[in-house]
């Protein structure tokens, strides 16, 4: 049985590694999918007479037949390559997939218009038109493929802007991207929209440059296309290989792949800071803004938390703006952005593959794949990597940036007057535009710094229930210029003329409803003359006062405020000479949760390291116009609980059954298998056999009975088998055949007759750190039996040892321990004693008296087993003899009887060691 | 028949019981756990252990009462920058770098050496001869080792409490990462939470070294089977392309008792860190079990 088990246990092991490698090695795989570069050749401009050639890739669906098929956009300074593992993935996931480099962008030829309806979007209807002809591509109808558009950044834009100007466009994911480019550029907190607004330099510089002439595009792409902005990745090694490395004329310095007209607007609002009414129109032409009422499709909006380029401002607007038209709009704010953050590339594609999945594939399977809001929290570290993990909350209406509901944080704080430093440096930090996806790695790494004397902040109390503020909250501000602290060029210098011409209704800004009120305007009168004559600020006696405004969160004294993603909102407000000015400042949307006992501090900076700033000094005068900033809740928003895992509870529960079952299977019968026909004889064996591992037979087939009083001599050469014929009788040792009955009960491990059973086989073994008196009580207290049966008094005094027995066993010569382990053999005087070389270690006066001992103890009408060599002590210790042999019985008999079975060889009586050479055959 | 039991009646000097034992012989009073107690308390290597933990609090107070002020200020505060907040900021201290390796070691020790030294000093064979029933003599070694190793887990963050309290004081708790304040008495409750679950993840440990020293005569063998376990799976924990397997490996969850001191305790790794190390001990231990009552006792 136990031979056979071991075998069975490997086969077992041996199938399941087998079936589970076959099983691994098997498993469908998905399919490979091949792009296919093509160059498809467009037609586009304002009179379509322009030949652009776009460098494309198409994934044909892995799943063969015909599919839905997805534009898939890159962003800006990437190119066809950027999108090639998202491309992978949905092409994995059946769908046809197209990327293709945007004109000006990679191998494509042409120059970059930024989104215009005259050239980028043309050349996506062609695109469109191309995949209609492609045969793996589903169709609607003739010309008209089932197609949507994704696309981060530059190609969400694109996939806005083409859904306006062509119909067949089905459903789009635009991620990270704009609704108004000149509002994203040149934001103004006081909704008084772009031409007051301040211009954000250091992310419109990073955006122009990275559509100019050299490798740079690329290189600052790789500091600031991280994987929050898939869209944005650098370009190939390729794409600039494949561009010859002549010198660059002065215009491609100067515009780089840039429409001029596009190069010139940059130019010149870089230079003066201040948004031309041209300008506005110009970014507004590649906007959604400007095509209101036009996207009529299903719309996934993802916006990034942390972008300080395109804020959550600009999908809101989006989300309005399409919402009106009817389609459905569903909105996630993710732990992303141009500003870095995590990215979840993985739940993007996810989401992406729902929004598609349901709207071009129509699954039925997939009735709901997103929620109508959605919005990544911090779900703290995950306990077994110690990293941020993200928790997405869900909500099934978008309520826009206002939140379901607002709450008042009462805020207080006297008037603070601040410094507008010359030159406006050195200047307070925000976020720095290009460089958050080094700090994207470490939610904690606080980048925001406030100069001193260029802050005023307002504080609320501590707080009592935490505050978890999910959109834009609003103070109202009174500013006023302190006199004396500036210059009469005071101005941001904004562009001679026209400045306040407002071109066109459209450009008035779509954010909500606050206004500046000019308190006690200044009309035009006194005080004019300190407005410098080029300076075109339209109204004379009027300042423009350019604050940045912040909500802080604020722990403690202990800790830097936090400012949640390092956003800021710019806010121009107009303040007549001498007077103030009051104004309701928008602050930055956000998704933070305040904690009991922080603080709320909405702060006013002077400065701000990525917009630009007034350079005469200035100093202002900051109050809170009412006492209370606003902020938005959203009740409904919640994470869904995450139950723990299933396997959390399953798998306990399965592991402790199969423990059950591995203890109750092996469980051997307890049952007493008794004979009370050999209750008297202390010892019988029967058939006992026992293999060694490689099958020799250690005991063959052994039967012998030992009866009361007798003491009894079992011989035999080394390897005769009497130690395993101990070990077997002590229950040690599972014996493949046959049994052993003490007094009639069949030896098995732990069987209740070991308990008369005294042994001593093999050696001692003792606790080397203990006394040997300690030793031999111990032991007796392991047999659970009464104190009183020990006898400890006689077993002590068969050892002998003396004061020695107090010592720690470790110091004892091997004759102590080995009579220490005799008296331990003899305790509760057992009415089996199994003596295995008692006499080793002894000297002569001991062997005679452990002889004696021996003898006295079977005269009690107890049994005594003793093997040895020492065939002389056994002759005149024993009454019996057992030989072994090769693990067999030679022969078994008294000791008289076996000198006398043999013939005197000279006329002196035999010795036993005559015979048993004799009996062993090595006597030769 | 009769005559069989009188004899066997004088021979013996008393009454009989059923099952043919001496008299006073019960299996079920075998080896009592004070017996097990004692028998393993006097051992060096016990004493040794527990004079280490109980000592390390003191080294570490040591430690930083020397290097005191040669700290740089960093931008994230790491546990080790707050140890001497206080005396539970130093306990938790304490405890992370000593849960890793040391506690290991001392588990494994007092698990894997139990019936592996027994049989290397041969004293096994005349314990089961006595006889005690392999199972109950399993179970009762299984319990007295697990209770040497509670003892360890716990003696040392009670140490270092006790330690960090006279050395630094006993102050509100400041949580890593954030430097976030929370009262010490809150945090009182949620240490033994800690101390627990400590406890709990290391029973991997304990379940491996205790299946090997029955498997072994050689205790060295069974602590370093079990020690080297723990390095394996650390060192597959770092292996990131394993994705979700590693959350099943024994000692991945084993810092999850960090987030009971944040600020917001989370419970969801410990719990995590529970199912999987009650899993693998369970069926470590019936492993044992099973692996012990087939086996010939040849030592």
């Amino acid at each position: 049985m136990k031979l056979a088990g071991r075998p069975t246990t490997w086969i077992a092991v041996a199938a399941v590694l087998v079936i589970g490698v076959a099983t691994w090695l098997l498993w469908p795989s998905a399919p490979q999918v091949r792009a296919q570069d093509q160059m498809i050749q467009v037609l586009d401009g304002p009179g379509d007479d322009q030949r652009v050639t776009l460098d494309a890739s198409f994934f044909p669906p892995a799943g063969g037949g015909r599919a839905p098929v997805v534009l898939l956009a890159h962003g800006f300074g990437g190119s066809k390559q950027s999108v090639r593992e998202p491309a992978l993935r949905l092409a994995q996931e059946g769908y046809a997939v197209l990327t293709w480099s945007a004109r000006g962008f990679g191998r494509s030829t042409g120059q970059i218009a930024l989104n215009s309806p005259d050239y980028e979007v043309k050349d996506v209807r062609q695109l469109v038109d191309w995949v209609a002809r492609r045969p793996e591509v589903q169709l609607d109808a003739s010309g008209d493929p089932r197609v949507g558009i994704a696309g981060g950044s530059y190609g969400g834009a694109i996939a806005l802007m083409a859904a306006a100007h062509d119909s067949r466009i089905d459903a789009i994911v635009p991620q990270i991207t704009w609704y108004d480019l000149a509002d994203a550029l040149f934001p103004n907190a006081t909704g008084q929209g772009p031409q007051s607004g301040v211009f954000k330099r250091m992310w419109a510089g990073l955006f122009f440059s990275r559509g100019g002439p050299t490798s740079a595009g690329p290189a600052i792409g790789a500091v600031t296309g991280t994987a929050a902005d898939p869209g944005s990745g650098p370009a190939s090694p390729g794409d600039r290989a494949a561009r010859p490395a002549v010198p660059l004329t002065a215009e491609e310095v100067r515009c780089g792949r840039f429409l001029p007209e596009i190069c010139d607007m940059y130019q010149q609002v870089a230079e003066t800071g201040q948004a031309t009414a041209s300008a506005v129109e110009t970014l507004r032409r590649s906007s959604p803004i400007s095509v209101p009422g036009k996207i009529k499709i299903p719309t996934l909006l993802l916006q990034g938390q942390r972008d300080s380029l395109f804020p959550l401002g600009q999908a809101d607007a989006n989300a309005k703006a399409i919402a009106a038209t009817g389609a459905p709009v569903d909105v996630a704010w993710f732990d992303g952005g141009h500003d870095g953050g995590n990215g979840e590339v993985d739940w993007i594609h996810e989401e992406t593959l729902g929004w598609f999945d349901h709207y071009l594939k129509k699954s039925a399977g997939t009735g709901q794949a997103n929620s109508a809001f959605t919005v990544t929290r911090d779900g703290g570290r995950d306990p077994g990597t110690r990293r941020p993990v993200q928790l997405h909350a869900t909500a099934a209406r978008y309520a826009g940036l206002s939140g379901t509901g607002q709450t008042p944080v009462p805020i207080s704080g006297p008037e603070q007057q601040v410094a507008s430093p010359p030159g406006g440096s050195p200047s307070s930090i925000s976020a720095v535009p290009g460089f958050g996806g080094l700090a994207g790695g470490s939610a904690t790494l606080n980048l925001s710094v406030d100069m001193a004397g260029q802050s005023a902040g307002f504080d609320s109390a501590p707080l009592t229930a935490p505050l978890q503020v999910t959109g834009s909250s609003t103070v109202k501000v009174r500013v006023s210029v302190e006199p004396g602290g500036s210059s009469p060029a005071d101005t941001t210098g904004a562009a001679g003329g026209g400045s306040e011409t407002t071109t066109a209704a459209g450009s008035e800004d779509a954010g909500g409803g606050s206004e500046t009120t000019a308190g006690g305007s200044g009309d035009a009168g006194g005080g004019s003359d300190t407005i410098a004559g080029g300076s075109g600020d339209g109204k004379a006696g009027q300042r423009d006062v350019t604050l940045f405004a912040k909500l802080y969160d604020v722990a403690g004294d202990a800790q830097a405020p936090i400012l949640p993603e390092g956003l800021v909102a710019p806010v121009k407000i107009t303040v007549p000479e001498g007077g103030s000015a009051e104004a309701t400042v928008t602050l930055p949307a956000i998704d933070h949760g305040f904690d009991v006992g922080h603080r709320l501090r909405v702060a006013f900076t002077t400065t701000d390291l990525g917009y630009s700033t007034p350079a005469a000094p200035a100093v202002y005068k900051i109050g809170l116009a009412s006492p209370a900033v606003t902020v938005p809740t959203y009740a409904a928003l919640r994470t869904p609980s995450t139950a723990p895992a299933w396997w959390t509870w399953v798998l306990p529960l399965v592991s402790l059954v199969a423990a059950a079952v591995l203890l109750l299977a092996g469980r051997r019968r307890m049952r007493d298998d008794h004979d009370p026909a050999l209750d008297s004889v202390p010892l019988r064996i029967n058939g006992l056999t026992k293999a060694y591992g490689n099958g020799e037979l250690a005991v063959n087939d052994l039967s012998f009975t030992v009866e009361h009083g007798q003491v009894l001599g079992l011989l035999g050469p080394n390897g005769a088998g009497k130690t395993t014929t101990l070990r077997m009788l002590m229950g040690l040792i599972h014996p493949d055949a046959g049994e052993v009955r003490i007094f009639g009960h069949r030896v098995v491990p732990g069987a209740p007759v070991l308990s008369r059973l005294g042994s001593f086989v093999e050696g001692p073994g003792f606790l080397p750190h203990l006394s040997g008196r300690d030793n031999l009580e111990l032991y007796w207290k392991a047999t659970g039996r009464p104190t009183e049966d020990a006898h400890f008094a006689e077993a002590l005094e068969i050892a002998g040892l003396g004061k020695a027995l107090e010592r720690a066993v470790r110091t004892y010569s091997q004759g102590m321990r080995q009579r220490l382990a005799i008296a331990q053999a003899m305790l509760g005087l057992p009415d089996l004693l199994v003596l295995d070389e008692p006499t080793n270690g002894l000297d002569p006066p001991q062997i005679r008296e452990m002889r004696e001992v021996l003898i006295r103890y079977a005269a009690q009408g107890r049994t005594v087993i003793v093997s040895s060599h020492l065939l002389a002590e056994v002759e005149q210790t024993c009454s019996h003899v057992v030989v072994m042999h090769r693990g067999r019985l030679i022969t078994a008999g008294t000791v008289s009887e076996l000198l006398r079975s043999r013939t005197p060889v000279n006329g002196a009586g035999p010795r036993l060691e005559d015979v048993f050479l004799d009996l062993i055959g090595e006597n030769a | 028949m009769s005559d069989a039991n009188g004899s066997s009646t004088a021979v013996a000097g008393g009454g009989l019981a059923e099952s043919g034992s001496a008299p006073g012989y019960a299996p079920g009073r075998t080896l009592p756990l004070a017996v097990e107690i004692v028998r393993q308390f006097k051992r060096r290597r016990t004493l040794a252990m527990f004079g280490l933990l109980l000592a390390l609090p003191w080294i570490l107070v040591i430690a930083f009462k020397v290097g005191a002020g040669s700290s740089q200020p960093t931008n994230t505060l790491r546990i080790s920058d707050l140890a001497t907040e206080g005396a539970l900021n130093f306990a938790a201290f304490a405890l992370s770098v000593s849960a890793g390796f040391l506690l290991v070691v001392a588990v494994a020790l007092f698990c894997g050496d139990t019936v592996a030294s027994e049989a290397n000093w041969s004293s096994l064979r005349y314990l089961l001869a006595a006889p005690i029933p392999r199972d109950r003599l399993l179970r009762q070694k299984l319990v007295v080792a697990m209770g040497y190793s509670a003892a360890a887990v716990i003696c040392l963050p009670l140490m270092a409490l006790l330690a960090g309290t006279l050395a630094f004081g006993w102050n509100d708790v400041r949580v890593p990462g954030t430097g976030e304040t929370i009262a010490a008495l809150e945090v009182l409750p949620r240490f033994g939470v800690v101390i627990g679950y400590a406890l709990v993840s290391q029973f991997v440990v304990a379940a491996l070294a205790f299946l090997l020293s029955v498997s072994t005569d050689s205790p060295l063998g069974a602590v370093g089977g079990a020690v080297g376990l723990v390095i394996v799976s650390n060192i597959l924990q770092a292996v990131e392309a394993l994705g979700s397997l590693r959350e099943f490996l024994p000692t991945f969850w084993n810092t999850a008792w960090l987030d009971a001191l944040a600020p917001q305790p989370e419970y969801g790794g410990m719990i995590k860190g529970v199912a999987v190390s009650v899993t693998y001990s369970a069926i470590l231990v019936a492993f044992a079990f099973r692996r012990f009552r087939r086996k010939d006792i040849v030592s």
